[in-house]
């Protein structure tokens, strides 16, 4: 006895039989234009219906098409002005404060980058060589950054500044308020400790 | 957004028995029968200042003062029951109309039996419209009643429309035909734009409230802030968060400063952190605030300036602002702000972070003060960790709302079962709660259940589809057969995560308070349905989707039907035959059915949405192609 319903298995489902099933959900439609949603704009978000509890194969109108994702209409069940409010931000970017001032030492001006865009620190290193043309080399937990003349660096929470590199990635993150690559004897200064 | 509790009472006291179905007689004739059967009451002399009354008047008289002192709907409905002329002098004395669904009973009747009406609100689309399960411009439009009332109710004062269809054109009308006119809310409407609400402001001069609440208003390019006149000066309360186009500021900025009335402002999204706190500068006498963004405006962060050190100035004004009590908004925030709002978090009892990205340690900087909380709605992004700060603090917590950043499906989520234990050990009086979770467990709904023995409304949502207890992997079905058992207040549940009939036989046996139940993706077979309707005799809203209840299921609750202000069931397995044979069982429904998605073809007696609910009206005339009326 047991749970073992397998109830997958027998999920009446509408698609072809044995075609693989994706459910995933269709990202609202993000039309900000506050004009009437038109019949198209509500169309995307119910395309091939997910009508997943139903008439599996006795309905096979769409044989033409490739087995396809099965969107769920409506659910989870957000109203979509409070759907469209989160994608807004996800869109603009400019939540929870991750954007960041970056300064470089010698540089005129400094810039702004979006944290959230990367998911590791060689990835974010990276960025910040191809913005300014420089090397910073690699992080090592004894020495901070060896072999370049810069050491990236940040100003924490708390108003320390710390080398970039030796807390966990979402930590720093969420407690990076601005960056600054340093340059120099200041740098090697640092690596030396 | 947070509900008006005065609202919030309007959704749960719908208590209302069915109108009298029998057909009323035309009231006035039948009180007039009464004064003529009786003749005079010639008992002794009277004095000549005092004219005896026929007896039956005098008892109308009477009745038509006792009953001005009732309010609550169910006693108003229980009395015009009594008799025909209790029937004729509750119709006389009742000045707040509720109609819960405005297809119903039509704006004919309902102004012949009443009136002298100074208020009233309109119910619409079924709920599950706001989901996108049914096509826009299926109905529930407010002309028709409009023009009734234009005629009938000259003196209106007040009206509250909810999941209704509005145009411009009813707005310019309402606004032509009531010179009294002080409140308009609506809640979730949609057709209308800013050109309806310049018509309104500049019209209506004895305006008090304008709220536009979660509802679609579109960018018609009128500046409808300036409309209102300089003679407007008694505002009450202006709610315009919803709206997402710019309001011109320095309008706004002078209709708040000669407002001194002005309790309730919550701005939109396009107001800059900057203009609020001008604005709050002027309006220190404010109890309910939505901030708007939050945040600089683009401009100014373009520019990559300096933001002005507006910290310390906005938690001055926040100061100011002795008798705040509910704060909202938050659209866009730039965290470095959060500490303005220190200073009111001792006091406010109503705090909506739901569309506020912030941590847990940034929720914990705010929640520390908040010791009045009583209403909360937040989003999931302060994680299991925020959510224990909450239960820490918040002991007068009653309504927990937790909405999710991302509401995909098979992602990893910040909250879970930790989080909603921690709730129900913390929070003890807490009455309603609506939780998006990725997992969740038995144990955490039933205690749950033990700790929160006052919940009335218990929504969990748990986003990924018949996902069952993540521990133990069986399905959810004891935790929500906890919740029924020993909630015993209980009038409003959502259920989700795998579920068999068994649950739906706990909520048979033990839901006998419920009046609301959303049921999606769950159940077995058609006795689930069965279970329900059946077991729980106060069932009024019943929405169902998904879930594989067919005819039989449908067929059971004949008995129940007319009690019930609605049922929907969309992708179940009801066909048409089985909705026909309801409709010809039941004369007073109206059985609608309908194609979500007009393009694809279905078996011919496949049912994709019923949607059903009494009417004294039959049919309605203004079906859309994808609606058949049984």
């Amino acid at each position: 006895m047991g749970m073992n319903l397998n109830l997958k298995a027998t999920e009446l489902r509408l698609g072809l039989p044995g075609s693989e099933e994706h459910e995933k959900q269709l990202p609202s439609s993000t039309s900000r234009s506050n004009k009437r949603a038109s019949p198209e704009v509500s169309e995307d978000s119910r395309t091939s219906n997910g009508k997943s509890s139903l008439l599996g194969s006795r309905n096979c109108v769409r044989d033409d098409a490739p087995p396809t994702k099965t969107q769920v209409v409506g659910w989870p069940p957000i109203q979509s002005y409070r759907k469209n409010n989160m994608q807004v931000k996800r869109d603009e970017g400019d939540n929870g404060g991750v954007y960041v001032k970056v300064s470089v030492d010698g540089a005129p001006y400094l810039r702004k980058i979006d944290l959230k865009v990367y998911k590791s620190y060689p990835e974010l290193l990276k960025a910040l060589e191809t913005m300014f043309k420089l090397t910073i080399g690699n992080y090592c937990e004894r020495e901070g950054y060896n072999g370049s003349d810069y050491a990236p660096t940040y100003e924490d929470k708390d108003g320390d500044w710390m080398l970039v590199g030796d807390v966990p990635w979402e930590m720093f993150v969420c407690s990076c308020k601005r960056l600054r690559i340093m340059k120099g004897s200041e740098a090697r200064g640092l690596s030396c400790l | 957004m947070i509900e008006d509790p005065v609202y919030q009472m309007s959704e749960d006291d719908d208590r209302s028995p069915p109108l009298d179905l029998g057909g009323p007689a035309s009231v006035t004739e039948s009180s007039n029968k009464t004064r003529n059967c009786t003749g005079v009451s010639g008992s002794g002399s009277s004095p000549i200042e005092f004219q005896a009354q026929y007896p039956d008047q005098v008892l109308e008289n009477v009745l038509e003062n006792v009953l001005y002192f009732l309010t609550s709907r169910r006693d108003r409905s229980a009395a015009s029951l009594v008799c025909k002329s209790w029937l004729h002098a509750e119709a006389l004395t009742r000045s707040d109309l509720f109609i819960g669904n405005c297809y119903a009973v039509s704006p004919q009747r309902v102004t012949a039996r009443f009136t002298r009406v100074r208020s009233v609100s309109i119910k619409g689309k079924p709920r599950f419209a706001d989901f996108n399960l049914m096509p826009p411009n299926w109905g529930a439009h407010f002309t028709p009643w409009v023009a009734a009332m234009a005629t009938a109710y000259p003196w209106l004062e007040k009206v509250y429309l909810k999941r209704m269809s509005v145009s411009d054109d009813d707005l310019a009308h309402l606004a032509d035909s009531f010179p009294g006119f002080k409140e308009l809310v609506l809640v979730c409407c949609e057709g209308f734009g800013t050109s309806g609400l310049a018509v309104v402001a500049s019209k209506c001069r004895q305006l008090r409230v304008l709220d536009l609440i979660e509802s679609e208003v579109t960018d018609d390019d009128v500046d409808w802030i300036s409309f209102f006149p300089e003679s407007q000066i008694y505002l009450e309360s202006l709610i315009f968060d919803c709206v997402e186009c710019h309001v011109n500021f320095d309008a706004l900025e002078r209709l708040v400063a000669r407002s001194p009335s002005l309790k309730k402002l919550r701005l939109n999204r396009l107001v800059s952190i900057g203009q609020l706190y001008r604005l709050m500068i002027r309006a220190p006498q404010l109890t309910h605030l939505g901030t708007g963004s939050f945040s600089t405006s683009a401009e100014v962060m373009a520019q990559g300036e300096q933001e002005p050190d507006y910290v310390s100035a906005l938690a001055a004004a926040f100061a100011a602002c002795k008798s705040l009590v509910c704060l909202s908004g938050f659209r866009e925030i730039l965290t470095d702000y959060l500490p303005a709002i220190y200073p009111v978090c001792a006091n406010i009892t109503s705090l909506n972070f739901s569309y506020a990205n912030i941590n847990a340690e940034q929720l914990k900087s705010v929640i520390c003060h908040c010791h009045k909380l009583q209403i909360f709605w937040v989003l999931d992004s302060i994680c299991d960790e925020g959510l224990q700060a909450v239960a820490a603090t918040c002991k007068e917590l009653r309504e927990l709302r937790v909405f999710p950043v991302d509401a995909r499906e098979d992602i990893e989520g910040p909250v879970s079962e930790v989080g909603l234990q921690a709730i129900s050990e913390g929070c003890r009086n807490l009455r309603s709660i609506l939780y998006f979770c990725q997992r969740m467990t038995n144990a955490a709904v039933i205690a749950m259940s033990r700790n929160c023995p006052d919940l009335v409304v218990f929504r969990l949502c748990i986003m990924g589809r018949r996902r069952p207890d993540h521990l133990t992997n069986e399905p959810m079905d004891e935790g929500f057969g906890a919740i029924v058992r020993n909630c015993k207040k209980l009038t409003r549940l959502a259920t989700s995560g795998l579920l068999t009939d068994k649950a739906f036989s706990y909520i048979g046996e033990y839901g006998k308070l419920l009046r609301t139940l959303s049921v999606a993706f769950a159940g077995d077979s058609d006795m689930g349905l069965k279970y329900l309707l059946e077991g729980c005799p106060k069932l009024q809203k019943l929405e169902i989707r998904d879930s594989p209840f067919g005819d039989a299921a449908l067929l059971s609750g004949l008995h129940h039907y007319y009690n019930m202000r609605f049922l929907w069931m969309s992708s179940c397995r009801v066909s048409r035959r089985g909705c026909r044979e309801v409709a010809r069982a039941m004369p007073r429904m109206v059985v609608e059915v309908m194609k979500n998605d007009l393009e694809e073809e279905v078996m011919a007696d496949y049912v994709e949405i019923l949607y059903m609910y009494r009417s004294l009206e039959g049919p309605r005339d203004d079906t859309p192609k994808f609606v058949e009326i049984l």
